[in-house]
């Protein structure tokens, strides 16, 4: 044929021998690197586990959401929608959302707590978010399973939150750790997606105030990530140093999960 | 006068069969993670109806089925683009890329003599017309689940490329839909090998094909 695919010819005789010695080796290379494939996979899967993943999954997959954060940037922004695309949110997930009143009206809301290391903690209640400058998207809300759904969502800027509610003498870490109040349910974010210009402190959805379901009086809107991270109700954000707890992550999850 | 001939070379070889089990385990942990939201029908019926799941014990494995997706991935991109780049600096490609567009044609005569009805067997080098574009076509699903899976991926820092696909919705589509092209060209693949015999499915293995008769190709 040519020099990549070379001829030999021989009498038949030797030209047998020599495929037989060719199959020979072929097919017991190819046997072991098949039982290698197999021992190697298996061995992967049965690894010790982290966070219900075996380790060396876990590892990659650490190492994607190191890439991503990389890549994620400001002006980076998820689509925006016209409001006729808005369609219906189904209440996917009621962690820690406590039972509601015998009279069918939400447990009372005691406040958000905020703290950061080297301060004291602050609490501040819905009329001081809203005191912020409002901001209005109409996003996508992306759910892990794979549906998703066009929201408008009304709320604060994150980043003007913390511009004003940080005390004195406090500064952005590297992580932020949201939790309902009780600690039900919990989510770590890595400051850059939470400072992204596009997470909300929302308190209003499809110009209505929030139902208990999606998490009134105040939940998280950040469009960088799945829904998981969108907590609901939020009672603590915490400013730490040390890569935060996650609900979804204990559950065998990614822990950035950003989108 | 009978002869050796190198067939397969050693690196394709590799890729080959890096890549079988690798794009079955994407299909695997594709399907475990469509569980969650199986979206699609034709017609009234769903494909993978839930009773498939469940027969084959893939219900509540999203978490599972995302961290081995994202795993695998780096395997099936980095051996197809190693693939890609081999043949082309190989020259392999010219014996698999179809040159002209008389390559559907040939194609259509190479379907009509492997379902016998046609007598003469169409004019071929080392593949014929029909493989030549199954097998650069394949390569381009690849790349477009690559494409497309990269959309759904990630939406919102590639939006740009999710629009490229026609949005979100769309993306998950068209990768769901080259996922079931994978199973199709997989079916005919494996029924073609079957047909072709041992001496051709031993090259894929060894290398070598063992060719009789005046052939001087």
């Amino acid at each position: 044929m040519n020099k990549l695919h070379p001829e030999i010819v021989l009498p038949e005789a030797d030209l047998t021998r020599d495929l037989h010695k060719k199959s020979r080796r072929g097919f017991l290379l190819g046997g072991l690197a098949a039982v290698a494939a197999v021992g190697g996979y298996e061995t992967m899967r049965h690894a010790r586990q982290d966070n219900m993943v075996p380790w060396p999954q876990r590892r990659v997959l650490d190492l994607n959401g190191k890439l991503w954060h990389s890549y994620l940037d400001d002006a980076h922004l998820t689509e925006s929608y016209p409001e006729s695309a808005i369609g219906y949110l189904k209440p996917n997930g009621d962690h820690g959302l406590d039972e509601e009143n015998d009279d069918g009206t939400p447990p009372d809301w005691d406040g958000l707590q905020l703290q950061t290391p080297g301060a004291s903690p602050v609490t501040l209640q819905l009329s001081d978010i809203q005191a912020l400058p409002t901001q209005k998207i109409v996003t996508k809300f992306c759910c892990i399973e794979g549906w998703s759904v066009v929201q408008k969502w009304t709320g604060a800027r994150f980043s003007d939150f913390t511009k004003k509610f940080l005390p004195p003498g406090a500064h952005l870490t590297d992580y932020v750790y949201i939790a309902t109040d009780g600690e039900d349910y919990f989510v770590g974010l890595d400051t850059k997606s939470v400072m992204h210009p596009q997470t909300l402190l929302a308190w209003e959805q499809n110009d209505k105030p929030l139902v208990y379901e999606h998490g009134a009086p105040l939940r998280l809107i950040i469009p960088v990530k799945y829904g998981i991270k969108n907590l609901k109700r939020i009672g603590l954000i915490r400013f730490t140093n040390q890569r935060p707890r996650d609900f979804w992550h204990e559950q065998g999850y990614d822990w950035f999960a950003g989108l | 006068m009978a002869k050796l001939v190198l067939k397969h070379l050693l690196a394709i070889r590799w890729f080959h069969w890096i890549n079988f089990p690798i794009l079955f385990l994407m299909i695997w942990s594709g399907l475990l993670i469509y569980w969650a939201y199986p979206a699609y029908h034709l017609g009234p019926i769903p494909l993978f109806p839930q009773s498939w799941f469940e027969a084959l014990g893939m219900r509540f494995r999203l978490a599972e089925g995302m961290a081995l997706h994202f795993v695998l991935m780096w395997i099936f991109i980095i051996n197809g683009i190693l693939y890609v780049a081999y043949t082309l600096f190989s020259g392999e490609w010219r014996y698999l890329v179809p040159t002209s567009l008389s390559a559907f044609r040939d194609a259509w005569l190479v379907v009509l003599h492997d379902l016998h009805l046609r007598k003469e067997p169409p004019p071929q080098e080392k593949y014929n017309a029909a493989q030549q574009i199954a097998y650069s076509g394949i390569i381009v699903m690849g790349i477009g689940s690559l494409i497309t899976g990269l959309a759904i991926y990630k939406p919102a820092q590639l939006s740009w490329l999710a629009a490229l696909c026609g949005g979100y919705e769309a993306a998950r589509l068209i990768h769901f839909i080259l996922t079931m092209g994978y199973l199709g060209f997989f079916l005919v693949h494996i029924g073609q090998v079957i047909l072709a015999g041992w001496n051709n499915f031993r090259s894929m293995v060894i290398g070598w094909e063992l060719i009789r008769g005046g052939d001087s190709k």
